[in-house]
């Protein structure tokens, strides 16, 4: 099938004043390539402040002024490019974004639901959006800072889907979500999938993005380390970086085991792996080499040494 | 120490609902860690504002060894770590400027949260999720501090250092006796880390 959104080997920089007017060009996202297809849910896991939520502005069109876009973001089979984009966005391409903060504070959530409009239709539709997401109509006369953090983020997620967009790019749609509520609004999402929109949705939570989702790329440091499909992930002996291993290892329903050090800042690691300074199993190569994104059992990883499959 | 709420009842101001907490009671010993589970608007962050004394009950008194929590000197032995670190700090300062208002950080803490240096040059919007949990939880691990109260600490962390920030709070916990809340929706979290739960009560008339 054709992709909706099809991201080939893009790159994003900042550019910051380093001391004095000295410049430094930092790639936060290297080399990316990533295709979402109509009906699918790609969920992007991975080290906290890896890039993930840029990824989502990127496509949006919402980057920074300070930030360069390098490759290729195709939508629908054309360029999506920042005209395109602010074109699309709110229409057929919707965020759900992370913080509760992106709600307007001086402003009540059923007008920013509605977007001004008072038309009944309009109110109808905000209705029932809200009452998809277990909302009542009273909520819609509150100001933001009287909903608790679900219910912000009930309707955040209520604002996005509004318009039945194609692509939805939902950055962490579930924290501050109880187990059910969080259920409920996957089960919405697989909805919408199965009407051909294409999702992106961005998260921590590797146990619920297991639940829906029909691949997953894990990022670290600006890249995706790995590309595997949900069932990989039923077996650890499937998965093949470390760090996805270290992932699966960290959850709590498993062995709650960290890994020491931390994810490397954007520009801190220039040759080599990223990964190197965290891994169990780095050798010298590893720090000097490009590695590659090379194809290993259905998936794809970004390692020079990618696990044995164990059964 | 004993951190307790007796009796408590609290409602918000202008909504003629009903209580958010009616007649809650709560006790919560050092070196304990408690588990608190609700699904969300039921009250989890009500309760751990009025604990960290940022709302009074409307009825009912919180007690920190029996005596109100008001009484407690210039730093508040209880502190809390909010679900947005992006609203828990002013977006106005640096991080730096922010931590002058409360004293340095301890240069284990630095070390253990994996803080940089020149996070205290920047403003709240440039760093990460993840990163600002870890630098309010530093801030909030002063050495009088008797009881953290963790409102979703870990939601917006990626596992990895999820378990590395928990692994941390329970070896701190455990050195220092500290009692913990815990609020999370993530069960299995609650059961590693908790040694007992609680669950709210359903209200006595529907919030939302």
């Amino acid at each position: 099938m054709k992709p909706i959104l099809d991201i080939r080997h893009m790159s994003v920089f900042f550019t910051q004043y380093d001391r004095g007017l000295r410049r430094r060009r930092l790639p936060v996202i290297r080399d990316l390539t990533l295709t979402v297809e109509p009906g699918q849910i790609v969920a992007v896991v991975g080290a906290s402040g890896s890039g993930k939520s840029l990824l989502a502005h990127a496509v949006l069109g919402l980057l920074p002024g300070n930030s360069h876009l390098e490759g290729e973001i195709l939508y629908d089979g054309g360029p999506l490019t920042g005209s395109r984009a602010a074109a699309l966005r709110g229409k057929e391409i919707s965020l759900i974004p992370q913080g509760v903060t992106y709600l307007d504070p001086y402003m009540k959530v059923g007008d920013q639901l509605c977007r001004g409009k008072k038309d009944a239709k309009t109110l109808e539709r905000c209705r029932a959006v809200l009452e998809r997401y277990g909302l009542g109509w009273d909520c819609a006369g509150l100001y933001p800072f009287e909903l608790s953090g679900g219910m912000a983020r009930r309707i955040l997620i209520a604002a996005a889907v509004l318009d039945e967009p194609r692509l939805i790019v939902a950055d962490e749609p579930t924290p501050g979500l109880d187990a059910r509520a969080a259920e409920r609004i996957l089960g919405h999402f697989r909805e919408l999938a199965q009407g051909g929109a294409g999702m992106l949705f961005i998260t921590h939570d590797l146990e619920l993005a297991l639940t829906v989702a029909d691949k997953v790329e894990v990022f670290y440091a600006g890249e995706t380390i790995e590309e595997a499909s949900a069932e990989d992930f039923q077996s650890p002996g499937r998965l093949r970086h470390p760090f996805t291993k270290a992932l699966k290892r960290a959850m709590p329903s498993g062995a709650f085991e960290p890994i020491p050090g931390a994810q490397p800042y954007p520009g801190a690691v220039t040759a080599g792996c990223p990964f190197a300074g965290q891994c169990p199993r780095c050798r010298e190569r590893c720090r000097q080499e490009e590695i590659p994104f090379q194809n290993v059992r259905g998936g794809r990883v970004r390692c020079l040494y990618p696990e044995e499959e164990r059964r | 120490m004993t951190l307790e709420a007796r009796h408590v009842t609290f409602y918000y101001k202008g909504k003629k609902k009903g209580p958010v907490l009616d007649r809650f009671s709560l006790q919560v010993e050092a070196g304990e860690r408690v588990g608190l589970k609700a699904p969300s608007g039921r009250g989890k962050t009500t309760l751990c504002r009025l604990l960290a004394g940022y709302e009074q009950p409307n009825q009912g008194e919180i007690l920190l060894d029996g005596r109100p929590l008001r009484d407690c000197g210039s730093v508040c032995p209880v502190q809390m770590i909010w679900q947005h670190p992006e609203t828990a700090l002013d977006p106005l300062l640096r991080l730096g400027d922010t931590l002058a208002e409360t004293g340095g950080l301890e240069e284990r803490l630095k070390k253990a949260l994996h803080i940089e240096e020149g996070w205290l040059s920047r403003f709240p919007s440039e760093l990460s999720g993840g990163e600002l949990q870890r630098f309010c939880l530093a801030r909030a691990l002063r050495p009088e501090v008797r009881f953290l109260l963790c409102d979703e600490i870990s939601a917006m962390l990626d596992l990895v250092t999820q378990a590395q920030i928990w692994q941390f709070l329970l070896a701190e916990a455990e050195e220092r006796s500290l009692g913990l809340l815990v609020v999370s929706h993530d069960d299995s979290l609650l059961a590693r880390v908790c040694t007992r739960i609680v669950e709210l009560p359903f209200p006595s008339w529907r919030i939302f």
